[in-house]
């Protein structure tokens, strides 16, 4: 392969240099219907699961296809995705924040083709490549993060336990049967690039093993002092140890009972990495919302501990989030999210319908908010 | 077409109805191997083979092998691009770097699809052609290129595309909204409009980190948070209103009807019986403040807390108010360190309106006070949490309010100033002492 240059001189990096100048502006990308009815949209309906109508008070309407995507996608599949915009919706397209594209057209008329279309639309191996759904009483998709794929840090993968479970839940991804919307997200660890903790349902990478120490290399490869102030727990302490070849080195030390597995410590030096094969894992957490309908925003719960990292599938993932899935269809009321229920029907109840053991790791011991979590009252159910 | 590397675990991700991102990537690797349209590619064309391979063995070992990021970037940012290394370069020379570029996303995510080939044709020819869309902050982002191209593939964007680098790392991250007044009926103020603005305000503070840590802006136009602003960013721009709900008794009629389904016909998918006002609307208003007056619909504004619920069952009924605003919440993060935080409630009420000055004075406040008293890497949500909520009232000059808590301290360990005492601290001891002996 032959260097084709940019035009980017690297002798002069400055020669030419634009900077600083942001986002292309919004404006420029709105499709018409949308730039002449902004800020006087009056309602909207779900015509069916994946199709949404919005009117304007112009007596416009813009109809919207959503489709499902894997985040992770080529620029062949947007390729693809500009030809179907090019070829039905006048070369305009968007995407959610949670990863869903959306087709919109300007009439009626239009939807059915572009519906055929888009559902048409497999990959060789069979899976769809733009599932219509995630609209309404359902499952939308899943936000997550990089895992195995292209991060330092995961404790499970990300793309892989997400598409094990849309496959598993892709029935309500197409359909409106829940109380209300189930928002489920991966983050693959606690740094939490998916910001999974408001979830209804939230999968979460979680490593089980304290830090191995590369004590020939930690001094050389992090700053030791910046190691020990990233430990939350302040398990970390500076010393010096003795290599098998008689040579003394600064290092650290770790005290193992008092590591919470954060792997903060590794963010700050690679000589530290904790992942470890049957320590890492998943954590099951349940009834996190960040909407304010009805009730406030509320955090995600651990529901289950630990679950191994089953690649390539997560089956007991995907069954476990299956039966919680199925216990809120069953109990949950109109419009109640997932934290709504279980809160109404009590905690001790909610892990019988779901049938999920309580273990103590359930209990929060975790500095003064686990204080907060305990009962502090006689009334609990039987 | 045999791809380089078998992966029987990855294969098995290829069934069940979901798009499969291996089949995708599987699809590029042939794609670049056969290269119909005679691409140069400027790095290794088994880029996504090498990438497949090393996610299959990443399957096999239950771990990651990719190694901690390395300094790379563009000349004169501090952010943008992430350093990746694998750990395995000569079993997978493909990928042996595989950096990442994080490019700004538009408003709403709205595209044209000339731009997007753009970027894909750039993609192709420079990176691996795989991409996220979106990262969780809200960027595109291009997953895997070498270290020489990062300076083309910027010249590219900024030259060809009129397009930025995005933030990462201790700087003011890319700034996302949800797509608000663009097609939406409930958005209160322009969150395309206050996100763009301040984002091209803040290029200096999003592309050079002079922060103790990240710091997150998102605009969700309504208190339904679309993009969850209020669990993940430090500073949270949530639309609302003072007046009063607009109702149209009319439609109002119409749902009670059976005319018109309830929540935009969102439950569709099972029979849950006639729509019921009173069990599905009044009865769940969180303050009651709701009822029905013969065939109209009362609603008692001063006490609406304006959760949404009555306009997101009855869209066509009620309209949010028109006296409109947004309020600022303050200090979300993710776990990392000391627990999860949501946003806290700072400004109750402020008018979204160019120039936005009001809203700059308040970010301005906050970021005057956390980059001279935070920690490194410590989020404003935590520097709040050390330093007390009073504190940031003091530095953003906002009047203490009861909207700003739940309910009031369960203490009374209050550190009284010593200028808000009678008298002051100084006392002499021996005038105590001539009425309390010793």
């Amino acid at each position: 392969m032959a260097f084709i240059s940019s035009g980017y001189n690297p002798d002069k990096p400055m020669e030419n240099r634009i900077t600083d100048i942001g986002p292309r502006n919004y404006e420029e990308f709105y499709p018409p219907v949308i730039k002449k009815n902004k800020g006087k949209w009056l309602y909207h309906e779900i015509l069916e699961p994946g199709v949404l109508v919005h009117v304007a008070e112009s007596g416009d309407e813009v109809y919207t296809v959503r489709v499902g995507g894997a985040r992770l996608m080529s620029v062949s599949l947007i390729q693809e995705i500009c030809e179907i915009a090019d070829k039905h919706c006048g070369g305009y397209v968007r995407w959610t924040t949670r990863n869903n594209i959306e087709f919109m057209v300007d009439s009626k008329d239009k939807v059915e083709p572009l519906k055929k279309d888009l559902s048409s639309r497999k990959f060789d191996a069979g899976s769809f490549k733009f599932p219509i759904g995630g609209t309404g009483a359902g499952v939308t998709n899943i936000v997550h993060t990089q895992g195995w794929l292209h991060c330092h840090t995961p404790a499970t993968d990300a793309s892989g336990p997400v598409k094990a479970t849309m496959d598993v839940l892709f029935d309500d991804f197409q359909n409106m049967r829940l109380p209300a919307q189930l928002r489920v997200s991966l983050a693959c660890c606690l740094n939490m690039c998916g910001a999974v903790h408001c979830s209804d349902i939230a999968i979460l990478g979680y490593h089980r093993k304290p830090p191995m120490l590369d004590h020939e290399y930690l001094d050389k490869m992090c700053e030791i002092p910046l190691a020990v102030a990233a430990c939350p727990t302040a398990a970390i302490r500076p010393t010096k140890v003795e290599l098998p070849d008689g040579k003394k080195v600064n290092s650290v030390a770790v005290k193992n009972e008092r590591c919470m597995f954060c792997g903060n410590c590794y963010t700050m030096c690679p000589a530290m990495p904790l992942a470890d094969k049957e320590g890492d894992g998943i954590v099951i957490m349940v009834g996190g919302k960040v909407s304010n309908r009805i009730s406030e925003p509320k955090f995600s719960k651990v529901a289950v501990a630990f679950l191994p990292n089953e690649a390539p599938r997560w089956p007991q993932t995907t069954s476990i989030i299956k039966k919680i899935t199925e216990a809120y269809a069953n109990g949950g009321r109109k419009y109640e999210r997932l934290g709504d229920w279980a809160e109404r029907i009590s905690w001790e109840r909610f892990f019988d319908v779901c049938e999920l053991e309580f273990t103590h790791h359930l209990i929060d011991d975790f500095r003064d908010p686990a204080y907060y979590t305990w009962r502090h009252s006689t009334q609990f159910k039987f | 077409m045999k791809l380089k590397h078998e992966t029987p675990m990855l294969d098995e991700l290829e069934s069940g109805p979901w798009p499969s991102f291996v089949s995708d990537i599987k699809q590029e690797a042939a794609k670049r191997a056969k290269n119909e349209k005679n691409v140069e590619y400027q790095i290794p064309t088994d880029v996504c083979d090498d990438l497949l391979g090393i996610l299959e063995l990443s399957f096999k070992h239950g771990r990651t092998h990719w190694k901690h990021g390395g300094i790379v970037g563009v000349f004169g940012y501090g952010g943008g691009v992430i350093g990746r290394y694998c750990d395995q370069p000569q079993n997978f020379p493909g990928v042996a770097h595989f950096h990442t570029m994080r490019v700004s996303q538009p408003g709403g995510k709205y595209y044209t699809t000339d731009f997007l080939k753009q970027l894909c044709d750039l993609w192709d020819l420079r990176g691996s052609g795989v991409t996220n869309m979106h990262g969780s902050t809200g960027d595109i982002i291009l997953l895997g290129t070498t270290t020489r191209q990062l300076e083309e593939v910027f010249y590219e964007l900024t030259h060809n595309m009129n397009q930025d680098l995005g933030g990462s790392g201790s700087n003011l991250r890319t700034p996302a909204d949800c797509l608000g007044q663009s097609r939406c009926e409930y958005a209160c103020y322009d969150t395309q409009h206050l996100c763009y603005t301040l984002t091209q305000e803040y290029q200096d503070e999003l592309h050079r980190p002079a922060f103790p840590y990240k710091f997150k802006f998102k605009f969700d136009g309504c208190p339904n948070g679309c993009v969850a602003s209020i669990a993940r960013s430090d500073m949270s721009f949530i639309g609302t209103w003072k007046d009063d709900i607009r109702i149209d008794q009319e439609a109002v009629q119409a749902y009670i009807g059976g005319e018109i389904a309830p929540n935009g016909g969102a439950h569709a998918g099972r029979d849950w019986g006639p729509f019921d006002i009173q069990k599905e609307v009044i009865n769940l208003c969180p303050t009651e403040c709701m009822w029905m007056d013969g065939k109209d619909l009362k609603i008692d504004n001063k006490e609406c807390v304006r959760c949404m619920h009555c306009i997101d069952a009855m869209p066509r009924a009620l309209r949010i108010g028109q006296d409109t605003g947004l309020s600022i919440l303050v200090g979300a993060k993710a776990p990392i360190l000391d627990g999860a935080q949501m946003g806290t409630m700072l400004v109750p009420f402020i008018k979204a309106e160019e120039p936005y000055d009001e809203i700059k004075e308040v970010i301005e406040s906050i970021w005057d006070w956390w980059m001279e008293e935070g920690k490194n890497r410590e989020r404003l949500g935590e520097l709040m949490k050390r330093q007390g909520f009073q504190r940031m009232l003091e530095m953003t000059n906002q009047k203490p309010d009861p909207r700003m808590v739940k309910e009031p301290r369960h203490n009374p360990y209050i550190f009284w100033k010593e200028e808000e005492v009678e008298g002051g601290f100084e006392r002499d001891v021996n005038e105590f002492r001539k009425h309390h002996q010793r």
